[in-house]
């Protein structure tokens, strides 16, 4: 089952079109990648699928069923620029947006204890939010984001501005929160977090989807023949290979006495090659190199 | 709870927790209050009673051994001259003052008073100044009617103090009335209304920005529609101006009753009997003439009308505040919304001489049925009295369809305004933003 569905979702603002129509499958249970350039799309998107906006035509559907606005409540959303009310106190905080998000008060304070004692903040509940340091309030925002348990997660850019160690702590509450079975959907522009966290993705530009699908299958399929070969030597030896394979590299790397070749063949597989190349040379590595996230969302969003 | 309570809750209790509206509301009173009262207050407490030597050369005062608390204590003139009385009150800490009244010439009592002369040590105080005066103005009267023999007994009976009562025609008969209280009333009603609503619609403004520049309305607006948010802030703070206002309320009365048992506010006003009134002086007259007519304003028709006009007109320009909030990223930015909106308020509140002088003329009478003036100057109409029902209930309904269709008006702009950053937005994209459904 999908947890999203999208059909022919646009958006248009005086003058521009912010989203053409998209078709977008997010599969339940998924760490679903969003990614796109500055100004693609991805935010209007991400309302949409949140309720904030409405499209100005297409339907999204949310675990199979058209969406309606009590899916709010099956819903986590922590938007990209972010805020909190900075004269309230941190408890009575997250305990408005809790209720909004239709927790009783009861159990909306029991879950919040228990995230304020795992993440050592319960001295802070009596604070008001602009005696917190920046760090503090992005935790109280990741609480109160995923405090109703929500089948479907939606950030927007959620690592950024966080520092490495609350990088990390927000990365790993995400990969445990989806091994209880929630669906996450993020927003982002760091390919690393991408290739670390998701499963899925798609790929917007300029309010069109480039490119979608599981991250392996996009991976396989940007696979271009392209090989690295380490090999023993003081100077690069002339290698000969079967007439498909060109040689568009061959050097020394001088400090080691190793010498990299890069190989290129559309025809030939690894294990072919190598054979070839056994007999020529003292192997240390070799390897095929898969274009990383980065080099597919460069090239694709270029082309 | 539904999530549009959840909202006005919130709105509610961070708002009366806030420190200035404990100020304003426990204070305020207090303070106004104490504006009243502690003149009173002051005027009312026994100083430490003053000793006065008297030189009494013409036997004016007679004798009298006492004035109002303060001891009179007499020289012989035919003993002491006026350096001598001086230079003994200077020595002698017993005395305050000399009270030194010179022999009289040809039976003049306006001789004797002409060079009466009062010498004190320090202040002396206004009080026993002008009993003094008062005293000795009585008795030379009567000197003065003596002489042209008249018997001055016969002249206290028949002094006549006149009071005119004015009456209101109305339908259920005549009411007795006061013009300085009406004007007093109305304009106190009206300028209430007028502060109250400019403080808490610029609340629901800053409120609107903060979410908005916080981005916290984003994540608020994906559980609360924005409608919903929208009334859930104003039915909030219009809960906050209620309270307020019961608080204002309670205050005024605790503090007027307790005035009352003390008797500090007016004296006269308690045991009041007509012997006192005919030696009351003329302003205690119209204060006993205020009171008097106090009881023929229909209090619960006027606090009940004040309160429907009070929140009618806080809704009003509460949702247009609102939607002025929406349309802009920061406060600076709110100047060009503003000055339109406040504008009708302002505008009447200048009108209110014109609506004072001819309460039921044709200025007021517009005035009170176009819903953005309605709420001012229909409080200050009211305490005049002569304001038909038909034109009550024409104005309340105009002032509630008011209030419906700004709300309409600005639910349309505030759900495009809290999610559009950047841009300076023009009254144009305002337009634009109302029609987009």
């Amino acid at each position: 089952m999908n947890a999203i569905e999208s059909f022919g979702v646009d958006k248009q603002y005086e003058g521009h079109i912010a989203l053409h129509p998209i078709d977008m499958e997010i599969p339940e249970g998924s760490v679903f990648g969003l990614l796109g350039p500055n100004g693609a799309g991805k935010t209007t998107l991400l309302r949409i699928i949140n309720q904030i906006i409405s499209p100005d035509h297409g339907s999204v559907n949310f675990y199979g069923q058209k969406i309606r606005s009590s899916d709010s409540h099956q819903i986590g959303y922590l938007p990209e620029e972010r805020g909190l009310y900075k004269k309230m106190k941190v408890g009575e905080q997250s305990m408005y947006f809790a209720q909004l998000k239709g927790l009783s008060r009861h159990e909306a304070r029991k879950r919040l204890h228990w995230w304020f004692k795992k993440w050592g903040l319960e001295t802070w509940w009596d604070k008001k939010v602009e005696e917190l340091s920046k760090g503090m309030a992005q935790k109280i925002q990741f609480i109160t984001t995923v405090l109703h348990e929500p089948k479907l997660l939606v950030f927007d850019e959620p690592f950024s501005g966080l520092d490495p160690i609350n990088a990390a702590l927000i990365r790993d509450e995400m990969l445990r929160i989806k091994k209880e079975g929630s669906t996450i959907l993020l927003s982002t522009h760091r390919m690393e977090s991408v290739e670390e966290l998701c499963s899925h993705m798609a790929l917007l530009n300029n309010g069109e989807k480039i490119l979608d699908g599981s991250v392996n299958e996009i991976r396989e399929s940007h696979r271009n023949g392209n090989f690295r070969l380490s090999y023993r030597s003081k100077n690069p030896i002339t290698l000969s290979l079967p007439g498909e394979v060109i040689i568009s590299q061959n050097i020394t790397d001088f400090n080691k006495g190793i010498c990299i070749a890069e190989l290129q063949s559309t025809k030939l597989n690894s294990s072919e090659i190598i054979s070839a190349l056994a007999p020529q040379v003292d192997t240390i590595r070799f390897e095929e190199i898969i274009p990383s996230m980065n080099d597919i969302f460069i090239k694709s969003v270029k082309k | 709870m539904s999530t549009f309570l959840i909202v006005a809750k919130r709105e509610f209790t961070t708002r009366v927790r806030n420190k200035t509206f404990l100020l304003m509301t426990i204070l305020g009173p207090i303070f106004f209050g104490a504006i009243l009262v502690i003149p009173a207050l002051l005027a009312g407490v026994d100083e430490e009673p003053k000793t006065i030597l008297v030189v009494d050369n013409s036997f004016l005062l007679r004798g009298m051994g006492t004035i109002e608390g303060n001891r009179l204590e007499y020289f012989d003139p035919k003993l002491v001259d006026e350096q001598m009385a001086i230079s003994k009150v200077r020595d002698n800490d017993l005395y305050d003052g000399l009270l030194f009244l010179p022999p009289s010439e040809n039976n003049d009592p306006d001789f004797i008073l002409r060079n009466t002369r009062l010498y004190s040590k320090g202040d002396i105080g206004m009080d026993l100044t002008r009993n003094l005066e008062r005293r000795l103005g009585k008795a030379a009267t009567e000197e003065k009617l003596k002489i042209n023999g008249v018997n001055p007994s016969i002249v206290a009976q028949s002094t006549t103090i006149v009071n005119i009562k004015n009456l209101d025609l109305t339908e259920e008969g005549s009411e007795s009335s006061s013009l300085p209280l009406k004007m007093t009333i109305g304009f106190a009603s009206g300028f209430f209304i007028y502060f109250f609503t400019f403080i808490y619609a610029a609340q629901i403004m800053r409120g609107v920005i903060e979410e908005k520049t916080s981005r916290i309305v984003e994540v608020i607006i994906t559980s609360v529609k924005p409608t919903q948010l929208l009334l859930g802030k104003i039915i909030g703070i219009a809960a906050v101006g209620l309270l307020q206002f019961i608080i204002l309320i309670m205050f005024s009365s605790i503090i007027y009753s307790i005035a009352g048992v003390i008797g500090i506010l007016s004296p006269e006003i308690s045991g009041l009997n007509t012997t006192e009134i005919a030696s009351s002086t003329e302003s205690q007259l119209i204060l006993s003439d205020i009171i008097d007519s106090l009881g023929a304003f229909n209090i619960p028709k006027l606090l009940g009308c004040f309160l429907f006009y009070f929140l009618g007109g806080y809704l009003l320009y509460g949702a247009l505040f609102a939607a002025a909030g929406a349309a802009v990223d920061s406060e600076a930015d709110t100047q060009q919304f503003i000055l339109p909106l406040t504008m009708p308020l302002i505008l009447t509140l200048i009108l209110s001489t014109n609506i004072m002088q001819e309460p039921n003329g044709s200025i007021a009478m517009w005035l009170s049925f176009i819903p953005f003036s309605s709420p001012i100057a229909m409080t200050m109409r009211l305490p005049f009295g002569g304001v038909e029902t038909w034109e009550i209930l024409l104005s309340m309904l105009s002032l509630v369809i008011g209030f419906l269709a700004t709300t309409w008006v600005s639910a349309k702009i505030y759900r495009v305004g809290i999610l559009s950053y950047g841009k300076k937005v023009s009254y144009k994209d305002l337009y634009k933003w109302i029609r987009r459904n």
